[in-house]
């Protein structure tokens, strides 16, 4: 992940949720480098930092010692609920906000409980660390959906009212407008086909699960949608002030579960999980859409032949730029989502567009291309399209990459005319 | 480009010529003459085997696992040089190595990996109870009442929701308060990560572990205190969770020619491997009768 550098200090957390880590996020002085503060995000209250100003909205979020008691015994000390997405600060609440991981690595039935603090969101006081509040995502994750996409921070009208929020295009498919200053879910909306659960609860605040959806050993299990990418993962979104929409690179797949023999360890044979992943209804694996946060609906929608796995940016002349895995920098309309100008960079593009005034005065527009990430391993780690369930399934969405884009690392930087 | 010495003596000789592209590309013509005396010398077979550097009882850097001495069985029928590629045998490791090609053989795979080409099995081994053979306790099944009252040890794989067999054994009969994982991948840093579980069985901190068995075997050898290893029962746990797996070589897809090379010396050199296999403890199942029927 990206630290983020908030007053006298470094905001940076861990990775490896299937490894049996435990998560947690640090600051660090910028003075020293010193560790100013570091909070768990599982176990007991003292190591998650939770003391006397901690006040989630929902109930299933109060009480002692949450990170031990919603796990097996000891099970939250390699818990995952990893840090590794985007940190964003409101300096006026004097609050981060971080997404936590999905738990592991138990698989589910040895997990029963909520597993707090994983796939959720929490609020911080930036100086010492302490909660303020947390909202869980994804409750005793089954499907490999990490929290921890980013955090739309905006002033914005909620039935008439102007409310602080923090916008979330989730991995589990819903988009979340929550009160950024106590947790409150105000809508959860979706923005891809889902059929892993069949909504949020908004009194409760809880994700409902599709049962006939959950994986499970011994069973097959088909048309899971969205996939353990998610209906978008990392990729960031922008926001224009002058449009108020939201600009959202994502995914559209969805996976079958299927049974193998497979070894991680030599000697060490178990029965695993071939995952396979495939375009969603439509037949296009990604999209850009544009999405309304106050109508809560979406404005116009892009779709692209393979996942969107580049972020966004729209800039002051009313444009959006993004990329795509064939190695597409594209110029839209951000009102009407027209196509103004394309361009093909030398490989794929997961990397983050930028936008800048340069010393003589000009605007310029720079991103990065070269394919690669989970999406374009099959590209980037040269895999064989015949081997479906490489790069945990996705390889199977993906064999006809290699066609359309090759390896590279190349930056582009255009001037605005 | 790297070259082996020989080679790199024959395009010392050889004509090298630049040719400057439009783009301002270079390309680099290299024309071999190899003089008649290089030519004729055969350089000698490689046995390009992918292993772990640290995963005993099956492979270290130290050549001290049984895959070891099966490699250097295998080398010496093949007449060939015998070559490591060391890689960490986890997620990304037959990726890394085996299709990229800078190794040719895996030395103990599923039968049933799809990612590869695998040759006949040359054992089958079980999951196995470990425990300390004391206050009387024995366990023979996954069904046996004590699982429910001892601590019991597990290995975690944790990738996608999968794990290892016993883990998923025991959740499906609500057996989870007692139970403790151990990561597969253990502490790298360590020697010998995956004896942690064995460890752990010695020294009281679990009462039972459920391991696959030719790492408990080993491991159980060298502990202070006695322990017992017997295999769990039954041997598939539901239609598709089965604790007894074949293991086979494995090469490259499309590679069938050394395939069937080396399912001729795995049967030429059988009651060989079997003493290698014995020297190690590796608790083997008969293999004459189906797995899906094995007992």
């Amino acid at each position: 992940m990206a630290p983020l550098v908030v007053k006298n200090k470094v905001l940076v957390g861990n990775s490896g949720g299937e490894m049996g880590v435990r998560g947690w996020v640090t600051a660090l002085s910028t003075d020293n480098g010193q560790i100013a503060w570091k909070a768990y995000n599982t176990g007991p209250d003292t190591d998650v930092l939770i003391g006397p100003h901690f006040k989630p909205f929902y109930p299933q979020d109060q009480g002692k010692d949450l990170g031990v008691s919603t796990w097996p015994p000891d099970a939250w000390q390699i818990g995952g609920g990893t840090v590794w997405g985007w940190i964003s600060y409101d300096p006026e609440l004097n609050l981060i906000y971080y997404g936590t991981g999905n738990p592991g690595p138990w698989n589910a039935d040895q997990r029963p409980g909520d597993n707090k603090w994983t796939s959720g969101i929490f609020a911080r006081n930036s100086d010492n660390g302490e909660a303020r509040w947390f909202y869980q995502w994804s409750p005793h994750d089954i499907h490999d959906y990490d929290g921890i996409n980013e955090n739309l921070l905006l002033d914005m009208p909620v039935q008439g009212q102007m409310r602080k929020v923090l916008v979330r295009p989730e991995r589990n498919g819903y988009l979340y407008v929550l009160d950024r200053i106590t947790g409150e879910v105000l809508s959860a909306t979706p923005y891809v086909h889902i059929t892993s659960t069949k909504g949020v609860d908004l009194k409760s605040g809880r994700l409902i699960y599709a049962e006939d959806k959950k994986p499970e050993i011994g069973k097959v299990i088909r048309d899971i949608c969205p996939a353990a990418p998610g209906a978008k993962d990392w990729q960031p979104s922008a926001f224009s002030l002058q449009t108020g929409l939201l600009y959202m690179p994502h995914n559209n797949l969805c996976m079958d579960w299927e049974e193998v023999e497979v070894s991680y360890i030599a000697g060490t044979p178990f029965v695993g999980t071939n995952v396979k992943m495939y375009a969603g209804p439509g037949g296009h694996r990604g999209a850009l859409t544009a999405w309304d946060p106050v109508a809560a609906k979406q404005v116009w929608s892009i779709k692209e032949t393979f996942p969107v796995w580049s972020g966004a940016v729209a800039t002051a002349g009313g444009v959006v730029f993004y990329g795509t895995m064939e190695g597409w920098f594209k110029a839209v309309h951000a009102r009407t989502g027209e196509e103004l100008w394309r361009f093909k960079a030398g490989s794929g593009i997961i990397g983050q567009p930028i936008t800048y005034r340069g010393p003589d005065g000009k605007q310029y527009v720079a991103v990065l291309a070269g394919v690669g990430g989970w999406a374009g391993a099959i590209v980037a780690a040269g895999l064989d399209p015949r081997d479906g369930t490489a790069a945990l399934g996705f390889v199977n969405a993906m064999t006809d990459l290699p066609a359309h884009t090759t390896k590279g690392g190349m930056l582009y930087v255009f001037a605005l005319p | 480009m790297f070259l082996h010495s020989h080679e790199r003596h024959i395009v010392e000789k050889a004509t090298l010529r630049c040719v400057r592209m439009a783009g301002g590309l270079f390309l680099l013509l290299v024309i071999a003459v190899a003089s008649g005396s290089e030519a004729q010398s055969l350089p000698q077979r490689q046995l390009r085997v992918c292993a772990d550097p640290n995963n005993l009882p099956f492979s270290n850097e130290r050549l001290e696992g049984f895959e070891n001495k099966l490699a250097e069985l295998i080398a010496h029928e093949l007449n060939a040089t015998l070559t490591y590629t060391w890689w960490a045998q986890r997620r990304g490791f037959i990726r890394n190595t085996l299709k990229a090609t800078t190794c040719d053989l895996l030395m103990g795979v599923p039968k049933r990996l799809d990612a590869v080409l695998t040759t006949s099995p040359y054992y089958r081994s079980t999951y196995v109870f470990v425990y300390r053979p004391e206050n009387g306790l024995t366990v023979r099944s996954l069904d046996d009442p004590i699982l429910r009252t001892v601590k019991i040890g597990v290995q975690l794989i944790g990738n996608d929701g999968a794990n290892s067999p016993p883990a998923h054994a025991l959740a499906r009969r609500h057996i989870i308060e007692n139970v403790v994982g151990y990561s597969v991948y253990g502490d790298y840093a360590q020697p010998n990560p995956t004896a942690r579980i064995i460890e752990a069985v010695a020294t009281g901190a679990v009462d039972v572990a459920v391991v696959w068995g030719p790492i408990a075997s080993y491991f159980a050898r060298s502990q202070p205190v006695p322990l017992v290893v017997v295999p769990v029962t039954p041997s598939r746990d539901t239609p598709t969770l089965p604790f007894v797996f074949d293991i086979a070589l494995g090469v490259r897809r499309g590679e069938e020619a050394f395939r069937a090379e080396l399912d001729a010396i795995l049967q030429r050199r059988r009651p060989d491997i079997n003493r290698i296999l014995d020297e190690y403890g590796v608790p083997r199942v008969e293999m004459s009768e189906p797995r899906s029927a094995v007992q």
